[in-house]
Order: C-alpha cells, then structure tokens, then sequence
C-alpha cells in the first residue's frame, strides 16, 4: 500500500495534527482503492475548468476569466469515469462542482500563499472530484430537501420542485416513470413529524409556526387539516383530558373572529395603505419611512384621546361648571389661534375642570339616593384626571418600549461584518420600488454603490495629505462652532424675549403670538442653516452626515423645549399671582395650543415656499433638471417636536391630542402630494431600519422623558391654582388621590381593600425600591447573557473558517496523492 | 369574513388565515387582483378550488412586478411547476411570504431560492453574476461585474467551496438589517 503509506507519510510530514492518519488504513482502503480504479481510467473533466483564481494579494485585479465550468447543469459530469459507484450514497445531483475558493484573506490577515496557488481546479482529476462530490455537506443538504429532484435530475433537469427547502414533500406529477416507494414513506415521515410538530403547540403557537413554514400554501393547508382537527378519533380519555384545550381553542378562534371582523379599526389601521404604496413605489423605503412615523404617531394620538376623553372629557362634558364670564360666548378667528376667549372656558383647557366628586346614583331614583349612601357611585375629579394622566403616559411609555426593543432587535448587527460588497449585492434591492424612472434611479444608485466599495477596497481608504486633513478639520471645528452658537443665540433670545414679557407682567395677544412666532421661526430656519454647514462640510460616509445633521436638530429642539418648560414650569407656575393669572395652567395650555398651531402653519408655509417655489426656482432660474431631494431627518425631527409639545401640553390641556391628531392627518396629505410634485427619490442610500430605530428611539428618549419629568415635577413640586381647575385648594396634585382614598372608604367601606393596597404598595418606598433593584437585577443578567452568546458566535465563525481551511488542504492532499498515483501507478 | 362575499367558503377563508399572514378582507382582494389578470381564466367562484394557473406573462404585467429585475425568479420561485404558472394558492403564497409581517427566516429560505437561478440549493458565481447584472442592468463592465461576484463569495463563502451554501446565505443575509424592509413587496 505505498500509497496509503506516502499519504500518511506526507501527511505526518507536513502536519503534527494529522500524525494519526496512518493508523486509520483500514478506513483508508476503501477510498484508495477508488483511487486506484479511477486512476487506471482518469480522465480530465470534459469541461475546461478555466477559473483560476490567482490572487497574490488582495488588491490584484482577477483575470476576468468567463467561467465556462458551471454554465450548464448537465447531469453527465456525476460520474465521469462511468466505474460503478458503490461509495456514492445516493442523491448526488450533478451540478455540483467543487471550488477551490481563491480565500486570500485569512482573518488573521496572512494570505495563505501554499493552500491557494494549489488549488487549481483545472487540474483536479476525476477521481478527486468524484470524492468531493460526495462529500457529506454536498449530500446532507441533497437528501433532505426536494426528493424529487433526484427523479428528475435524469428525466426533468429544470424542474425541480422550487420549495425544494427543507421540508417539501409533494410528490412530482408530470411523467415520472419511476416511482419509489421508499422516497414517498419518507415524505410520509416527514409530513407525519411536521404534523405533530405542530399539534403539540397551543393555537397560536402552532399557528406562528405553520406561517413560518416554507412550504407551498397546499401542503401547510393540508398540514393544517391534519394538526388541528385531526382530533376528533381519540379515546374518551384522551378527549376529557383535552377538553380544556378544546375550550380554550374555541374561545381562541371566536376572539379571532371577533377581531378580523372588526371593519372599522381594521380599516382605520391601513388607512392610508394605498397613498403609502404608491409612494414607496415612487420613493423607496427611505421617504416611506417618514409617512410610517407619522402614521404611527397618528395612533398614539389616537390612544391618549380615547383614554382622556372617556375618563375626563366624557364626564367633565355631562356634569358642566358654571360659567364664570357670561360675555365670553363668541368664538371669532384670533381666538381659535391663541386659544384665549371663547377657548379658555371650554373643554379645551385645565380651568373648565372642576374639582367637585359628581355622584351618580345607581338606581336612578334621587330619594332612594340620598337616603342610602352605599348606592352611590362617587366620580371624584381630581383623581380621574389625575389617574388617567399618570395612566396614559405609563401605557405610552410601555407601547414606546416595546415598539423600540422590537424594532432594536430587527435592526440589530450581531456579527460584525468583514465586508459589504456581497451584502449590498443581496440586500440592497427595494422590492418596493415600482415605477420605472424610480427602478433607473435606484440601479445606477446601487451601481455607483458597488463601484465605490470596489474602489474602496482596490486601493483602499483615501489617503489625504496633511493638509488636506487639517484644512477638513479646521471646516468642521468652525461648521461645528457656527451650529452650536446658532442654537445657543437662538435659546437665549426666546429666553430673553420670554423674560421680558413677564417683566411687564400684562400679557397682551400680540406679544404671545410674537414669543410663538419666534419659537416656530427658529425651528424652521435653523435646520436650513445646518444643512448649508453639512455641505460645507463635504463629509464622505452618508451615515455619518444623516447622524450628524439629526444631531444638530435634536439638540435644537431640546434646547427650545427646555427653555420653554424652564419659562412655564418655573417663572410662571412658581409665581402665578406675581403675574396676574387667575388661571396658570390654562395659560400654560394656551401657549403649548398656540405653539402647535402656529408651528402647523409655519411648516405648510415651508413646504409651499421650501419645496414648490424652489423647485420653480431652480427649474427657470437655475435651469436645474433635479428636483430637490426630501429631507426626511429634518421633518421626522419636527413630528417629534410637535409631539413632545403634546406630551407636555396633555396635563394642562386634555383634548390636545384632539388639535394634533387633526394636524397629522392634514399634513400627512399635504407633504405626500408635495413630495409627489415637488421632490425625487434621493441618490443616497438610505438604511431604512436602523433609521427607524433611531427615530422611535429618539421619540422615546429626549421627547417623552423630557414631557414625562415635566408633568412628573408639576405633579409633586407645583402647587396647583387655587381659582381654578380640578386641583384647586390642593397643595399638591398628589393629594387628589388621598382624597379618592378618604371618601371610598367611607362611602364604600368593602372596597377598602383596594385602599390598603394602595397605600402598602404604590406609597411604600420600600416596594418600590425592591421592585426597581429586581428590574435592574435582571437587566443585567440579560445583559451577561447576550454578551456570553456574542462571544459563542465569534468562537463558531472561528470554528467554521477553520473547517473550512481543513477541507482546502484535505482537497489538496488527495489531489497530490492521486497524482502521484498517477505517476508512480503503472497503466 | 363578512358573509356577503360567494367567493369562498368560511372554512376556506380560515384556512388562508391561519396559514398566510393574510387577513380575510385582503385574501378577497388578492383574489380580486389574480381575477383581474385573467378575467376570462379565473372564475368568480373559488368554493371548489378550481385547478386554474395563471401563466408568467401574466403574472409579471402586475405594477408592483412589472419593473422588478427579479420578476421571473419570483414567480418561477413560488410555482408549483418551476415554470411561473401560478394557481391562486401559490399567488397568495408569493405576496404572503414577501409582506411586511413574514419572518426573517422565511424571507431568507425564499431570497434564497430566488437567487439561486440554476437551482442547484447553491448560489454559484454564476447565480451572482446573472443577479449582477439584473441589478445594475448594464451599469457595470464585465471586469468590474467578474470583480464583484468574486469579492462578494470571499466575504460570505464561510466554509470555503467557492459557492454559497444556504447556511453562507443566512449568515450573511443576518448582517444586513435592512433586508426585512427591503425584501417586501406591498399589495
């Protein structure tokens, strides 16, 4: 056996690992005997395997070679020797040809000189690719998918069943001569072990799991007939044993019918689904993912006035204070804007609440009412305004964190990339895209984007001269300095402006209008001048300028947003008297109306101006052919002005939701008919989730915190006024709970529990100190556990190049040691 | 599921629920859309689920598939005979495996299949070429397309045969956050 011998001795030879091969002749024989017969009839592969892929180092252009081995999957080069083939297992399609992969960069960064110039497929002797052919990663994947493609390999080479995944089983209907009756047991098998797969799930567990089957609509139906009814042949034990799952599957299916059958909030969730589908087609994910926000800020919307209406509007609405201005009944036009007058003293704004406990009695009858107090149903005021704000901004919170973890989690790079040339080419096609000039536009943007990350990694990073470099950073330092002092100037001459009216303590309309005015100009211009320092700037990676732009803005808002709370929350509630307000937090709900109103006009007067003029403007003027390009950071950034201010505003004004839900469906329609006349789909790529992560994200963080701590310190710190409002002769908002507590227990003494629950639970410090340090604990438990799992993955990814630089040198061992059969053998 | 509609039965309708991410009201318009395509073909009535297929010519006159450069190899990738014809069940199975809900494992098991044009459950350098050149359609020079099909197996072939096995595919296809909103198709 002086081959098997040479083997190992080579082997042993070049690698202390492989010292034990020579003991495993016994396992060899087989192999080499293979060998052996094939050697006496090799013959080359009749196809010229020219792909060479000679690379010395990483940044040598390929010879272009067309490769000519792999253009047709004909079935003759299975076998090319013709020997019988015992060894093969079976189900081995043809079309495989195994590659020597031109792997010139290790991860460790040394190129593997040795492995690759001898991988030269053209050289490879039958008996070699037979062997590779049958490995077992070529057959596992064979066998367990398509069964039928081993039929037609012969008969119907192009039609092998296109679910040919993992699990299909549906036998082939057009002429096959052959059938085997073991392959259509194991197909059996197979739809036997999925059904059960599935019957052992709950309903909605089971029903997520077929969804998630890539398997035809036919089968999963079949599947589906077979898992969920099949249930009906069983002993009368096993049927009283699931009698509970019968039950609770009933009750499962009606709630499902239930809801699918809900028309109305169905078709108010896809309300705008055909507008969206036609802009995605014209724009892309990119510009969608702006009118997706707004939708779903819609809803939000939708929810806070559902939950303030029915709790504080509803009743405050039946049971209305009296009057305190009669003279004040007309509404005119300037009042609809500052939300003085007419507004002030309606539903609107905090002072129309009273504090009074509405009691409504339970039979109907107002003698039997007052003599028995157990039957009447007290409605207290204050704590249901105070309840139902502290209740809608927990359920916000709870909807924003999870819509953020979820839309985290989608967006999530777990391993880091070494490249992006193979995921621009898969990934970066929008599927969405439709109208013909729009696909044009995104080819040539994925063109342009793959030749530069061909340029990038040819020749590598740009290197610029010192310069050069100094030049570019002296231009950011001062685009830089001149943003920062704009925001700067801009915060303090709203906080100058604000000082001085309250200095003169008369708060005239044309002063309030002016502070609002102000405050919408400077979110209006500023991010025009960010823009123009951005281009200045000339930065290369588009990621980096979107982050940076909507960086500049966030922080121009927060700061506008902070100076504001700072004016309302401190100058003004502090001192209202000081001011002559009877009412401050009606005052306060006046300025945040105001804000949103007149911020809604300023923005139409942009899009008109902004957008439709300049387009006019640079079409005659510049003679421009290109439209301008929608600047989705900057809009998103102002939905998430308008909604902090909301937030902020829902305390002292409960039907703002109302005003913003109005202001979002106008705008919805006029930006998407501006963007369809005015703007074309941009030339940059756009990375549409981790955007949306970073918009909710940016929602969740600075916007609702901010509005959250503000009504937080309003309710504990900020005595409410005494004139006016639900909270009025309270020192604090927090003792309108006290108050529900005292009167429940003496009116309802059985439900006194509830109030022993309260005050042992939500006012013991200790609870609440033990409940957040359970929280944090498990936090960073998880936390632990993910960075454990982290490491796991880059140990695999280790493993597997390494497996994959075992199979490289195997391959060319058993091709050397075929050769030297070839030379030392005699024919 | 209103009752008003003749087009299928309740049962059936539960059935393309549970096993599409569908809806009953948009399972009618799908159904509406696949009439539309072969008016005189598709009956009205579906209670008997009537073997009919649509053929590809079809298929890819449909706006949202008329200008996709993959248009064929999704509809060869959804029918049942690996030609393009497509019986209702296979149309409602196309757009429900590309809609916004279906998960990230399924679309990767069918971009998959799409990609692989020769079928063979391994994208080769050919496969990449030929989607190359579907995605730039002529943008790009021989060299510079040979160049990139070579760069993009090195980065994602992890075990080394020059070809991207489905395991290479999902490794990759992980890296790319955007593939779930982009691999979607709207109706």
């Amino acid at each position: 056996m002086e081959h098997s011998v040479s083997f190992s001795v080579n082997i042993c030879e070049m690698d202390p690992d492989y010292e034990n091969l020579g003991e495993d002749e016994p396992d060899e024989e087989p192999i080499f005997q293979d060998l052996r017969e094939s050697a006496a009839s090799t013959q080359r592969s009749p196809e010229t395997l020219q792909m060479d892929i000679f690379r010395e180092c990483t940044d040598s252009q390929s010879d272009g070679t067309p490769d000519t081995e792999q253009s047709d999957g004909t079935p003759d080069t299975e076998q090319p020797d013709g020997t019988p083939d015992t060894e093969q297992p079976d189900g081995t399609p043809d079309t495989e040809q195994p590659d020597g992969t031109p792997d010139t960069e290790q991860p460790d960064g040394t190129p593997d000189t040795e492995q690759r110039s001898s991988l030269q497929r053209h050289c490879w002797s039958a008996a070699t690719q037979k062997v590779l052919s049958s490995m077992p990663s070529r057959t596992v994947g064979k066998s367990s998918t398509a069964v039928t493609s081993q039929h037609s390999s012969q008969l119907h080479q192009n039609q092998a069943s296109p679910h040919g995944s993992a699990h299909s089983f549906r036998p082939v209907r057009d002429g096959l001569s052959k059938v085997d009756v073991k392959e259509i047991s194991t197909e059996e098998n197979k739809k036997e072990r999925l059904v059960s797969s599935i019957r052992g799930l709950s309903l909605g567990e089971g029903i997520r799991k077929l969804r998630a089957m890539p398997l035809s609509l036919t089968d999963k139906m079949e599947i589906r007939r077979l898992a969920f009814s099949g249930i009906a042949g069983n002993t009368l034990l096993s049927r009283n044993i699931q009698c509970y799952s019968h039950l609770r599957a009933y009750i499962l299916r009606m709630w499902r019918q239930c809801l699918f059958s809900c028309h109305i909030i169905l078709s108010f969730l896809q309300l705008w689904h055909l507008p969206m589908k036609r802009l995605s087609g014209r724009f892309g994910t990119g510009v969608l993912s702006y009118f997706l926000f707004l939708q779903t800020l819609l809803h939000f919307n939708f929810l806070l006035l559902i939950i303030t209406g029915l709790f504080v509007v509803f009743p405050q609405a039946i049971n209305p204070p009296p009057l305190y201005d009669s003279h004040l009944n007309n509404l005119t036009g300037l009042e609809l804007l500052m939300g003085t007058g007419y507004l002030s003293q309606s539903l609107m704004f905090y002072g129309y609440y009273t504090n009074t406990i509405t009691k409504t009695c339970s039979t109907g009858e107002s003698p039997v009412c007052k003599a028995d107090r157990s039957q009447i149903v007290p409605y207290s005021m204050p704590a249901a305004y105070f309840l139902t704000i502290v209740i809608a901004f927990f359920i916000t919170c709870i909807i924003l964190v999870y819509s953020m973890s979820r839309s985290f989690g989608r967006s999530l790079q777990v391993l880091k990339s070494k490249g992006n040339l193979a995921v621009q080419v898969f990934c970066s096609w929008d599927f969405k895209v439709s109208k013909k000039s729009s696909v044009r536009l995104h080819c040539e943007n994925i063109s342009n984007r793959l030749k530069e990350l061909l340029s990038e990694t040819i020749s590598g990073e740009d290197k610029k001269s010192c310069k050069q470099r100094l030049c570019r950073l002296i231009v950011r330092l001062l685009a830089w300095a001149a943003c920062l002092a704009s925001i700067f100037s801009g915060a303090i001459a709203v906080h100058h402006m604000s000082e001085a009216f309250i200095k003169r303590r008369s708060f005239s309309d044309t002063e309030l209008l002016l502070l609002s005015a102000v405050v919408s100009g400077f979110n209006l211009l500023l991010p025009g001048f960010f823009n123009l320092c951005a281009w200045l700037e000339k930065r290369d990676s588009p990621n980096v300028r979107i982050c940076v732009s909507i960086f500049r803005n966030l922080l121009l808002k927060v700061s506008i947003v902070g100076v504001l709370c700072y004016r309302w929350l401190w100058r003004i509630a502090g001192e209202p008297g000081h001011h002559g307000l009877k009412c401050w937090e009606s005052f306060v709900g006046q300025e945040l109306y105001r804000l949103l109103l007149i911020d809604f006009i300023f923005t139409v007067l942009y899009t008109f101006i902004g957008e439709f003029l300049w387009r006019l403007f640079s079409k005659r003027m510049l003679k421009r052919n290109r439209k301008p390009v929608f600047d989705i950071a900057r809009n998103v950034l102002e939905l998430i002005y308008g909604q902090t201010l909301t937030w902020l505003g829902l305390l002292f004004a409960p039907l703002l939701p109302a005003v913003q839900i109005i202001k979002l469906f106008v705008l919805f329609y006029m930006k998407k008919s501006s963007v369809m006349l005015n703007c074309q789909a941009s030339r940059k790529p756009w990375r549409a989730s981790q955007m949306s992560t970073l918009f909710i994200f940016i929602l969740c963080f600075p916007s609702f915190l901010v509005a959250a701590v503000s009504v937080i310190y309003t309710f504990w710190k900020i005595t409410p006024s005494s004139g006016c409002g639900p909270f009025r002769n309270l020192t604090t908002v927090f003792q309108s709970s006290k108050l529900l507590r005292q009167e429940l227990e003496i009116s309802h003494p059985a439900l006194s529990w509830l109030t022993w629950l309260y005050s042992s639970l939500v006012e013991n410090p200790l609870i609440l100190f033990s409940t957040t340090g359970v929280f944090l604990m498990v936090i960073y438990f998880h936390n632990q556990v993910v960075d454990g799992q982290r490491q796991i993955i880059a140990q695999l990814e280790k493993q597997i190049e390494n497996e994959g630089k075992d199979k490289k040198f195997l391959i060319t061992k058993l091709q050397e040691s075929s050769e030297q059969n070839n030379l030392v053998s005699p024919q | 599921m209103g009752n008003k509609q003749t087009t299928f039965t309740d049962e059936q309708l539960e059935a393309y629920q549970d096993c599409t991410f569908f809806t009953c009201k948009e399972i009618l318009r799908l159904h509406s859309r696949y009439r539309e395509l072969a008016p005189h073909l598709v009956p009205l009535d579906y209670t008997n689920n009537p073997d009919i297929k649509v053929p590809l010519t079809l298929i890819i006159t449909m706006p949202e598939l008329k200008e996709n450069p993959f248009r064929e190899r999704i509809v060869e990738t959804f029918s049942e005979d690996g030609q393009g014809n497509l019986s209702f069940n296979d149309f409602v199975d196309m757009f429900s495996a590309l809609c916004e809900t279906s998960p990230r494992e399924l679309k990767t098991i069918y971009a998959f299949k799409i990609y692989d044009f020769n079928r063979d459950n391994f994208i080769c350098k050919e496969d990449l070429q030929k989607t190359l050149n579907k995605l730039t359609k002529g943008e790009l020079t021989p060299e510079e397309v040979a160049l990139v099909c070579d760069k993009a197996i090195e980065e994602a072939d992890l075990d080394g045969d020059s070809k991207l096995s489905f395991s290479d595919f999902e490794n990759m296809i992980s890296k790319a956050p955007d593939f779930l909103s982009n691999f979607h198709i709207r109706i």
